[in-house]
Order: C-alpha cells, then structure tokens, then sequence
C-alpha cells in the first residue's frame, strides 16, 4: 500500500513542482507578489511529497517487499539494515529518486533561508529549481519508476552487487549527489539574475553559501569514491581517469573557480558576467556527468541498466536546461551591468588566473571524457582515452595553478604589491626547496618527479603558514596578542588557508604514490618478500565461510627488519547468490603509508600467487581532501555568521537590492 | 605606474589569451598522440595494423587457451569467432576474467598476431559486458546479450 502512495506522492510531486514552476516565474515578471509567495509554499510541499515517495521506497527496502520489483533485484531479507538502506541508490531508479529528492531538498533550504532575499529573486530561484525538479520527476514516472509491482512475487531478492557492500560507498552516492545537486542552486540563480537582469555584490553573497555547501560535499564525494575504488576494486589505484570519475570531476574543476569568482563578486562587484557563465556552466557539467553515468553511453559500475529511452529523455533534459541556460546567457548577458576593471597585480587578478587555469583544465578533461564518443558518432572508430592524455593535459595546467596560489593569496585586493608578497614568501620558497634538495638527497636514484611535486605540496603549505602568521604577526608583539590577533581573524582567512594547505597535502600524497613499490610474486609458506621497507612472509591459507559468502583467505605476517608489524590477510572471495568473485585487499596503516595486499589465487599446493604494494603517504591523498572539505566548512561557518544578519539589516539589504533594480 | 582601462583590459585579454593557447596546444598534441584506437582481432588483420603500435583489444577469451606459468605470466588468446590474437600478460587478471567471456587489453601489438598486454580489464560484474567488446560481437551476431538484469 505504500509503495503505491509512495508512487502517487511522486506523481503529485511533479503536479507542485510544475506549479513551483510557472507561477512564481509569472508572479517575478508580472510583479504579483501573491503569486511570487507562491514559491516557498510549493517548494516545500514538492519537497514534502518527493520525501514521502523516498520514504515509502526505503521502507519497502527495510521491510524486505519483494513484490516490488526495484527491491528484489537489489535486496535480500538476509542484508544488514544498513545495506538495506543503501540498496535504494544502488540502482538506476532508487538513484534518480535521491537524485531529486536532494534537489528539491535543497530548494526547499532555499526557501526556508530566502527571508532576507529580494521577494522577485527568490520567486525565479524556486521557480527554476522547480523546472529541474518537474524534468527529473518526469523522468523518473516515465522511465524510471521505483514503485514498481511484480505480478509473480519472489520468495527472495537477488541481492545487491556485493562490490557495493561497503559502508564507504554507502554513503558515497549521497555525498557526490548533495554536491552535484547543490550546484543547481548556483544555476538557479544565475538564471533569476538573467531574467531579471540584475547582479550585485547581494547576489554574490546569496550565492556563495550555497556554492561553498556543494563545493564541500563534491569534494567528499569524489574523495569517497576514489577511496572506494582503492580498497574495493583490489587495483591498487586510486584513481583511473574513467569517465565516471571525469564525470565528477569537471563540476567540481568548474565549481572551485565558480567559488573563487564568486568571492571577487562579492568582495569588488567584478567579474559579474563571467561569474553568471560559471555558474551555469557548472551545473550544466554536473547534468552532463548525470547523462554519462545513467544513459548508458559509458559503461562502467555506475551504468546500470541500459535502456535507450532513457539515454534520449536525458539528452533532452540536457538541451533544455545547458541550451536553455546559455542561451538566455547570450541574449541577457550583454544586458547586464558590467562590472569595473581591475590592476593585473591583485587579488581580483590572481582569481582570474585561478579561473582560467581551473576552467581550462575542466575544458580539457570535457574533451577527453567527449572525444572518443564523438569520434565514434562520425567515423565509428573506437578509441580510448587514458592517464597518458590527462597526465599532459590536465596535470601541467594544474601544477601550473598550484604554483602561483601562494602569490593570489597573499596579494591585496585592488593593487597588490608583487615584491613585497615576494618577501614574504620568501621563507615559504626556502622550505619548499630545501625540502626538494633534502628529498632528491634521500632518495637518490629515484622518480625525479616525486620530489618536485613533493616542494610543491610543502610550497602550497608553507604558503597557506605564511599568509595566516603575516596576518596575525609583527614584530614586537607579544605572544598573548598574536594569539588574540589570529583567533581574531575572519573564519574565511582560516579556511582558505585551511583548504589551500589541503590541496598541499594531497599533492604530496599523490607525489609519493612514485615511491610505491610493487611485488608480485608466487609464494610458499613462511617464504620472505621484499615489499619496500618490509618484508611479508605467508604465514598461512585457508578457507572460511562469512556471512553470504564463501573465502580463500592468505595471511601474511610483516616485519620491518627483524621486528614483527603486524599481520595483513587479503581473500578471494566468492557471495552467494549471484556467484560473483571479488577480491578483498589487505591494508595496513603504517604512518601515513600503507601496506596493500591483493591475493591472485590459492594455488592447490598451497604456495599464493599475491600482489603486494608499499604505498608511502598514500593516506595523505584523502586526508588532504578532508581538509580541504574541512576549510570549506570553516568559510561557511564564517558566512552564516554573516548571513545571520539582524532582521532589520536584512530589511535593509533588501530594500537596497530592489532599489538598484 | 596606474594602468589606463586599455591596458588592464588589454592584459586581461592577453593573460587569457596565453592561458587559452597552451591548453589547446596541450589538448591537440595529446589526443593526436596519446590516444589508442580499440579493434577486433579481425580488424588488426585487415587493417594490417603495424608492430609497435599501442592498441586496445577486445572479444572473447578463447576457451581453453589460458596458459599460466609459476611466475605470473599469462597468455590467452582473444577471439571474436574470426580471427584471432594472443595475448600476453603478466600480473594479476581481474577477478571476472573467464574463459568464454568478452575481455579487453591494451599494450603493444608485437606483429604476427600477438599483443604484449600491460593492462586486462574484464567486467565489473556478472551482467556486464565491457561496451566495445558487446557492440564488435553483435556486429559479428555471435553475442545478443545486454539487457543487464
């Protein structure tokens, strides 16, 4: 019975969101503030019902429905809850529902915290969410319907793919989707400000949280994945330049330069056309990378079924909102108030490199991830594009980034003074080389780009160290006030010192990842193998029987010299069900390396075909992302505290923005 | 040393300008060389592929002809019914390489039929046939399968 009022809220839903659509629009342009009003109450009541739906889907999950036919195909009554829960996005239909149930979450977020917004400004925002919501809904009624019933009901269900029995990538799809989603409202407003043509530093500052909020859980996301991919695909990499993870990357690419631009909006009422250009852009890659994943163009784990019906209706919903969006872009842009030119040498125009180096390198990762599709399209040749094109095409636009970030940190909005930042980072350059020299010292012999990447990471670090300790350090100050001066500073200082130093931190990782040592070799029991600074000895191989499935597992003992680390165990293993192998990495932490064990085979006399890796400072990869997530958070903190404006400066504000108008 | 509005203007453009030429003299040069084309064992015989080329392969692992030796190396040969390639590897294979099954590698085709594999994909899971591999066999009419679940 749920299941069927889950089905009809989806249905109703699309009825509200189509309303969300058309009349707040009708009231923004006819100046009907009743109509206008409309929006937060239809945005909440769309958000309300997509709930319910998603709801009604997940209990039928829990309670282990089999007649519906999304649950057997992706549950078992024998899973644990939580699998049961995240069996709902482990497929094409329970996805596209969290899909759009987090995008009109986030409208409704938009509607709850739109107070102080301009009435005609948030009525075109909901209303354009509610275009996006009522596509997607429509989608899913028509080709993509979760609720639906079988005739002939199963005793049991078939279970879900075991390679996503993981809590990691539990909650890795919600993540991606919070963050890929969340860029719909930066779209949202971008096409509110066309419409009504108008953009200030206001629109900026009601933008940039909510960019901020996407940014962060993007982010997290892809760290997630690529985690997942490291331990639960058994490769021992972390990151394939598959066009799935493309797929994520180009928004997030054009999101942390939409979060850049944004702040020269904010902060110098500049860079306004452009901002409105990433801010559709943005999103209309995060549309793209929804159309690869889910049409089937691209296979790969996230593709799950193939209907070509479905492929169409998203190309559409593609053409309508990137067509649609750009092409309003052409016609009003050159309508709109530019904003003032700006000194090369400052902060606006360090942002503006930050802007064409991120833009470009999501250009060139669109046109590799595009390519051998469009190639495909007019000759028919199949071609792949791999590590080696991204490695020469995004890295050295990035590196190239990453180099000059320390300077547009430190450079003083309106006229910077290059020498000075110059002396200031003197110090910063200082340990960066010295720390190449001490390493290409230690490490003689070995990659010459490890080290160099290496300076880099300490250099974005050392950086970051330098910005925060100018601002809060004279001479001639006391401790005591130094303190007090550098908890005194904005949070957003600390988090764009905080996500810079991040990004650091993941650079050295990634530098490390030359390091690794790989062995690979047939072993018998109690026989030594060299994997870097250890060496592993097989200890033991046996069967065991888990819960839903069946595993040979090979144990291995470690030590480093002559003193015992530990153990480390990888399995091949086979579930129940549907009779599908997996192989369970071993991973030990030490430090920040680790220890990767990925076993071949069990030979029948015993002796273990096994894969080993020393991985060094590989954890720093992901830790790197958290801290960038982490600033992210911190600038946010810092924005609510500014958001949170008393009521009567909220007044003011808006009063102030209709003004301009 | 203010800058006149051209001038800023002008630095802005040329700035972006530089940017923009370098990215797209990268992506040029990179997609006409770092690139690998991906054929059927057929088609590296009709289109008489020459030695020393990277290629990308697919089709099926022929039954009965993975050979497996103490230090991990591997050949196979890939077929697609018509014609076809050995391969040789050496590493773990993925968990769902199967004999029968559609299979893809990448390295360097040696000439005479035989590829020096540094990379073999096979599925990610049971339903699911690597793209290229399902669309050359159903040109061929040996696969129909692909309706996943």
């Amino acid at each position: 019975m749920s299941v069927e009022l889950g089905h009809f809220a989806l249905i109703m839903a699309f009825a509200t969101a189509l309303m969300q659509t058309i009349l707040p629009m009708w009231g923004a342009v006819a100046r009907d503030p009743a109509l206008a009003g409309m929006a937060r109450y239809s945005a909440f009541v769309t958000f309300g019902l997509v709930l319910f739906a998603y709801i009604a889907l997940t209990l039928a999950y829990i309670g282990s429905d089999f007649s519906v036919a999304n649950v057997v195909m992706n549950s078992h009554s024998t899973k644990p809850l939580m699998y049961k829960i995240s069996g709902v996005w482990s497929n094409h239909e329970g996805s596209m529902l969290l899909w759009v149930m987090i995008l009109v979450l986030f409208a409704a977020l938009v509607a709850l915290r739109g107070g102080g917004m301009p009435e005609r400004l948030l009525a075109s925002v909901l209303s354009v969410q509610g275009a996006i919501a009522c596509a997607f809904l429509l989608f899913i009624i028509l080709t993509s319907n979760p609720f639906l019933r079988l005739a002939d009901v199963p005793f049991e269900g078939q279970g879900l793919n075991p390679i996503l029995e993981d809590p990691g990538l539990a909650i890795h799809p919600p993540m991606l989707y919070l963050g890929y989603v969340g860029f719909s409202v930066a779209f949202s407003f971008a096409v509110g400000a066309l419409v009504h043509g108008r953009i200030d530093a206001v629109w900026a500052r009601f933008v940039r949280p909510w960019t901020l909020l996407a940014w962060i859980f993007l982010t997290l996301g892809i760290a997630m994945g690529s985690y997942w991919a490291y331990y639960e695909l058994g490769w021992g990499g972390w990151w394939f330049w598959d066009p799935v993870e493309n797929a994520s990357l180009m928004p997030w690419l054009m999101g942390t330069a939409l979060l850049h631009s944004t702040i020269v909006m904010e902060k110098r009422d500049a860079l306004k056309v452009w901002t409105i250009l990433l801010s559709i852009l943005t999103f209309s890659l995060s549309l793209l990378g929804t159309f690869l994943v889910r049409s089937g163009v691209i296979t790969s784990v996230h593709s799950f079924a193939s209907d070509p019906a479905r492929g169409v209706f998203i190309l559409g919903i593609l053409t309508v909102f990137i067509g649609g969006g750009l092409s309003l872009f052409a016609w009003r842009a050159p309508s709109l108030k530019q904003g003032g030119l700006f000194a090369p040498v400052s902060r606006e125009g360090a942002l503006v490199v930050n802007n064409l180096f991120l833009a470009t390198s999501a250009v060139a990762v669109l046109v590799g991830t595009l390519y051998p599709l469009v190639l495909e399209t007019i000759n028919g040749s199949k071609i792949s594009v791999g590590a080696p094109y991204f490695n020469l095409t995004a890295i050295p636009l990035f590196v190239c980034l990453l180099m000059l970030v320390p300077f547009g940190q430190s450079l003083a909005w309106k006229r910077g003074d290059l020498i000075g930042v110059g002396q200031r980072l003197l110090a910063a350059l200082g340990i960066a080389i010295v720390s190449i020299l001490i390493t290409f010292a230690v490490t003689r012999g070995g990659p010459v780009a490890a080290p160099l990447g290496l300076g880099l990471g300490v250099w974005l670090i050392a950086g970051s160290a330098t910005e925060i300790i100018s601002r809060c350090y004279r001479r001639g100050l006391s401790w005591k006030v130094v303190v007090e001066r550098a908890f005194g500073l904005p949070r957003s200082a600390w988090g764009t010192a905080l996500a810079h130093a991040g990004m650091g931190i993941t650079v050295i990782g990634i530098a490390a990842t030359a390091w690794g040592v790989e062995s690979l070799a047939v072993v018998a029991k109690n026989e030594p193998l060299a994997v870097g600074p250890y060496t592993v000895s097989l200890e033991q191989a046996f069967k065991r029987k888990g819960e839903g499935f069946r595993e040979d597992v090979a144990q291995f003992t470690v030590k480093e010299g002559a003193t015992p680390r530990g153990i480390i165990e990888s399995s091949k293993r086979v579930h129940t069900g549907r009779e599908m192998p997996t192989t369970e990495a071993g991973i030990v932490t030490y430090g920040f390396g680790q220890l990767y064990a990925s076993v071949n085979e069990i030979l029948p006399d015993g002796r273990v075909s096994i894969r080993f890796y020393w991985k060094p400072l590989v954890t720093l990869i992901w830790g790197g992302a958290l801290i960038m997530a982490l600033g992210g958070a911190v600038s946010l903190a810092d924005r609510r505290v500014r958001i949170a404006l008393s009521a009567k400066n909220k007044r003011a504000l808006a009063l102030r923005a209709e003004a301009k108008a | 040393m203010a800058m006149t509005r051209k001038q800023k203007r002008l630095t802005l453009i040329a700035s972006a300008g530089a940017v923009l030429a370098i990215a797209a003299g990268l992506i040029l040069y990179a997609l006409s060389d770092k690139i690998v084309f991906f054929y059927t064992p057929s088609d590296i015989v009709k289109q008489n592929i020459s030695a020393g080329s990277r290629v990308r392969i697919g089709g099926l692992v022929e039954t009965g002809s993975v050979i497996r030796d103490a230090s991990m190396n591997v050949t196979f040969r890939v077929t697609d019914t018509e014609k076809s390639l050995t391969v040789h590897y050496k590493g773990l294979l993925p968990d769902l390489f199967r004999e029968g099954q559609g299979v893809v590698a990448e390295g360097i085709y040696q000439g005479s039929s035989d590829v020096l594999a540094d990379t073999v994909l096979a599925k990610h899971d049971e339903n699911y046939m690597p793209k290229d591999v399902a669309d050359a066999l159903k040109k061929k009419g040996v696969w129909q399968g692909g309706k996943a679940q």
